[in-house]
């Protein structure tokens, strides 16, 4: 549903741009297809390397990990997984919601969601290219501690 | 040729594990293949008109605009914008970065390009609706109030510690990019 609407958007401003000067429609395309291309081989390996993580981390392992009484070692396993998969929202959120129906503990999944979100062990790669070394671990860093504080506090209010 | 081969060497390494793994475990590969191939669709789906907006963005747009609307002075302004941007957006957060340099290029401030990766990774609109649907109301909105003063806190933290001479030579690199 949100695809569309940011279809529709670009398309949309696509059409005006080239209304209003072709010629820069012309660069503003060629420029999107070089940025594209430019972090292609990144994307690729990505891709790959989501592919093998999660099918080793299929769900059935990550509920054996951060399931019920796992405790505090429940929390840093799954700040762990989430900082290193990259799980699209709509497998994660039905992941997290099954996991919560058996029994999971909050924290453990606020963790996990809010590392999943923040933090990219995967991606630094891309990251780095654009931000620097330093920069992209910092972020990264301080999102995953960020990500503890997160949870806690959750786990303290929602109990 | 070579110059090919020497930026995809890295993803055709993947490719040869891959295959030793479907040789070795031929479930636990097929998986990988499988996890790959689905996730190469989604990507494919929502990567274009991302990028055109990019295309668009960095011709379009004028390097005193963004300066003005979110530069070094652009104050609150430029924190909203951040915000808004990156709430409104959809896809991936790797997509994020090549966006975050073209703000870069434009001169956007530092603080508010990571607010903006900040956003796009955790209050981004699509993933709120579905958060909430499936892990509750509760849930979602309290993580979201948490999450505004610690995306800020974090893109101001991670600039604080970049000195100045750090900070420009990303900036230059962005510029380098084109």
């Amino acid at each position: 549903m949100f695809t569309i609407i940011i279809y529709v958007l670009a398309l949309g401003m696509l059409l005006l741009s080239f209304l209003k000067d072709k010629q820069k429609t012309k660069i503003a395309l060629k420029k999107a297809w070089k940025s594209f291309e430019y972090i292609l081989p990144q994307f690729l390996s990505i891709l790959i390397i989501i592919g093998i993580l999660l099918a080793v981390l299929n769900p059935e392992t990550i509920f054996q990990l951060i399931g019920q009484e796992s405790g505090w070692l429940g929390i840093v396993i799954a700040s762990i997984i989430g900082s290193v998969t990259l799980i699209p929202g709509f497998v994660a959120f039905p992941l997290a919601a099954a996991l919560l129906k058996s029994g999971a503990g909050l924290t453990q999944l606020a963790v996990f969601i809010s590392t999943l979100m923040m933090v990219g062990i995967v991606t630094i790669p891309v990251e780095i290219k654009f931000f620097g070394k330093k920069a992209a671990i910092l972020r990264n860093a301080l999102a995953f501690v960020f990500s503890y504080v997160v949870a806690i506090v959750m786990g303290v209010v929602l109990r | 040729m070579k110059e090919l081969i020497r930026r995809y060497k890295f993803a055709l390494l993947l490719v040869l594990i891959d295959l030793g793994i479907i040789a070795i475990y031929p479930s636990i590969g097929q998986r990988s293949f499988e996890i790959t191939w689905s996730s190469t669709i989604e990507m494919l789906s929502v990567l274009p008109p991302i990028f055109i907006l990019l295309g668009l963005l960095d011709v379009w747009i004028e390097r005193e605009t963004m300066i003005k609307l979110m530069g070094e002075k652009s104050g609150f302004l430029g924190i909203a914008l951040a915000f808004l941007l990156g709430s409104a957006a959809a896809g991936p957060l790797y997509a994020a970065f090549p966006l975050a340099g073209v703000l870069l290029k434009k001169g956007c401030k530092f603080s508010n390009v990571l607010i903006f990766i900040g956003a796009w990774s955790t209050t981004k609109i699509p993933m709120l609706l579905f958060e909430a649907t499936a892990m509750g109301w509760r849930f979602m909105a309290l993580r979201f109030i948490i999450d505004i003063p610690g995306i800020a806190l974090i893109a101001y933290i991670t600039e604080r510690l970049l000195n100045e001479q750090e900070k420009q030579h990303i900036y230059d690199n962005a510029v380098a990019l084109k």
